[in-house]
């Protein structure tokens, strides 16, 4: 087999869907049967996947470090909102779909910012831009509410015939719906020839570009998607919670999801699914222990995954998994993170 | 015409602050390229001992500054000898979890011991109150920091230009490599300076108490003045971090009293422009390596 055929053919290997996978999304499926009590935990859980796959597209795939991601949730979230509120778009999924195209607009008009320079220059632009946004919707309290937040953001049916309930069932079907589509078409790009040519670059960009890679315009192609898809998720929030207030903006939010797509895993896309309930669990229990302080815990979660080092943890924890594959199936582990490392 | 003068004073002085808050900054980034965004947690840390020991114990202030930068400095170079060290060649991605991490425990911590409020230090009566200089109305507390931070800039100044550990601190920031080829202990230069940028990052709190307000919140507010400083300023030399805290400083002073409700929405445009003007800072000579 030469060389090229075989590139195919295990990106055709990888891009197949596997049996884990679709267990995995009819487990999902059963939780929305199985605990009908826990609707809105379980549907912050699906808007953080969301969130953290967008960040993943970037920072997975591309290799792009940013610190100020809550930027374009925050203009998804506002952008829902204020057509809500003021009926410019009724209808929910509409208003999804316009909401998003807000935040993509604008990762497309910052991403060229944001390719320029090295790290350390992404990371304050990111963090500058979501900081800006943060003191415009201040600034603009007339428009936002500042920091009261938008409130009695009024829900119209979806599709004009399942309305919202008060349990957030509709809301958390309805999120799953979105999550699913969205990864589907995640799914898509990132196990296209475009996906590949993203690891490449995220690889090694001076040599991507000398295989004739235009990496400035995929960067900016997957910037601008990414941003969509944490536009849907902020419009997801403000629809499935009726309010948005500045801490759309906020840094931790950024923080926070940096940290839920660590735990999770870079580059396989399901990080920012494992990662999201992981996070959620851990928080539940934290601020059971100390209300007050669970950000401390987190910050020393952080802090230990660092320092044994991420590709270690995921070997500790594929581990086992692993070893009964190999004993039960009698072949080579299946289960494995492809590129942990970003 | 005396408005100006006073602003122009009191950015003078809020410059001068954020230079000593973040020069520290300026050498962990540019020496050994390390992400630390946790060097706010330092300078808070600085300001609540000499808050502890004025409040509670009765210290006077002048006093409780030298400890305010001996104990930073201390908890620096604990932290850099145990957890930092192991970082240094790792990604950035990871320095930015890892650092973080460390600010969201230091906010946590102090929050617990002190309470989420904002604190106060004692001043003594001599720092209180205004000079009248020409019917330019100067408040003491704020010479005084003009003062303190004018003199360790141009001791700064001198140690980097005179001394022999300038001289090896500047090789090691020009080529890590080559300098530890002619015999430069690269990481205890390194530690040193770490530990040094801490303990200046500790007085620097302990004086901006007055100022910028002390409150557990310290590091993450102002972490992106940090950055600003040192990504504006370029950390191949200390003129650089020092000008842009300066127009930082007296940017963001004007820009709050002329076009208030504009607010930070000056310093942060002000911080992108620059960036993508030039990538590698206003003064900065060469890319972060």
């Amino acid at each position: 087999m030469s060389a090229s055929s075989d590139v195919g053919y295990h990106a055709q290997r990888q891009a197949r869907w596997h049996f884990g996978e679709i267990a995995f999304w009819l487990i999902v499926l059963a939780c929305g049967f199985a605990f009908p009590t826990r609707y809105l935990i379980m549907t912050d859980i699906l808007r953080l996947a969301l969130f953290t796959m967008s960040l993943d597209l970037i920072l997975g795939y591309a290799g792009i470090v940013s610190l100020g991601h809550a930027a374009f949730f925050g203009v998804g979230a506002y952008a829902a909102g204020l057509l809500a509120l003021h009926g410019i778009i009724k209808e929910p999924v509409l208003a999804l779909v316009a909401s998003g195209l807000a935040a993509m607009v604008l990762g497309f008009a910052t991403s060229f910012l944001v390719i320029r320079g090295v790290d350390l220059t992404r990371l304050m632009v990111t963090l500058g831009i979501a900081l800006l946004l943060e003191a415009l919707a201040e600034r603009f309290s007339n428009i936002t509410g500042g920091s009261d937040g938008l409130q009695g953001v009024e829900m119209q049916p979806i599709f004009g015939e399942i309305p919202f309930d008060m349990f957030g069932k509709a809301g958390f079907f309805y999120s799953l719906a979105v999550l699913f589509l969205l990864f589907l078409f995640a799914r898509r790009v990132v196990h296209s020839p475009f996906g590949l040519s993203l690891r490449a670059i995220k690889n090694n960009p001076l040599r991507a570009a000398a295989i004739g890679i235009p990496v400035n315009r995929r960067l900016i192609a997957i910037y601008t998607l990414a941003a969509f898809y944490a536009g849907i998720a902020g419009a997801l929030f403000t629809q499935t919670t009726a309010i948005a207030s500045l801490d759309v903006f906020a840094f931790e939010r950024s923080a926070d999801l940096m940290l839920v797509l660590v735990i999770g895993g870079t580059g396989y896309l399901y990080g920012g699914l494992i990662g999201a309930v992981v996070f959620r669990m851990l928080q539940e229990l934290f601020s059971t222990i100390t209300p007050q302080y669970w950000q401390f815990w987190i910050g020393l979660v952080l802090v230990v995954i660092v320092l044994i080092g991420r590709q270690r943890l995921h070997r500790w924890v594929l581990y086992v998994p692993n070893l009964i594959i190999k004993q039960v199936a009698g072949r080579k582990a299946v289960v494995a993170v492809p590129e942990s490392d970003a | 015409m005396t408005a100006i003068l006073t602003n122009l004073f009191d950015g003078v002085a809020y410059g001068m602050l954020l230079f000593v808050l973040a020069c520290g900054l300026a050498v962990t980034l540019g020496l050994m390229n390390f992400v630390n965004l946790a060097h706010g947690a330092f300078a808070m840390a600085g300001g609540y001992i000499c808050m502890v020991l004025v409040n509670r114990m009765g210290w006077s202030f002048f006093a409780a500054l030298p400890l305010a930068f001996v104990s930073a400095a201390a908890i620096g170079i604990a932290l850099e000898r145990t957890l930092y060290r192991h970082l240094y060649a790792r990604s950035h991605l990871d320095q930015v979890l890892f650092t973080i991490g460390l600010t969201f425990m230091s906010v946590a911590a102090v929050d617990y011991i002190q309470g989420s409020s904002r604190v106060f230090i004692n001043l003594p009566a001599a720092l209180q109150g205004q000079l009248d200089l020409f019917g330019v109305g100067i408040g003491r507390y704020r010479l005084m920091i003009i003062v303190i931070c004018g003199l360790l800039t141009i001791a700064l100044q001198m140690v980097l230009a005179k001394t022999r550990f300038g001289s090896r601190l500047r090789a090691a920031v020009d080529d890590p490599r080559a300098a530890s080829g002619l015999g430069i202990n690269v990481p205890q230069v390194f530690a040193l300076t770490f530990a040094f940028g801490c303990g200046l990052a500790g007085l620097g709190g302990a004086l901006s108490a007055e100022i910028l307000g002390l409150d557990p919140y310290f590091p993450l507010k102002f972490m992106i003045y940090f950055l600003i400083v040192v990504t504006v300023g370029g950390s191949s030399s200390i003129t650089g971090p020092f000008l842009a805290s300066l127009l930082l400083g007296i940017g963001d002073v004007a820009g709050k009293y002329y076009v208030p409700k504009m607010g930070p929405f000056v310093i942060y445009t002000m911080m992108i422009v620059i960036l993508i003007w030039r990538p590698n800072g206003l003064f900065g000579r060469t890319a972060a390596r």
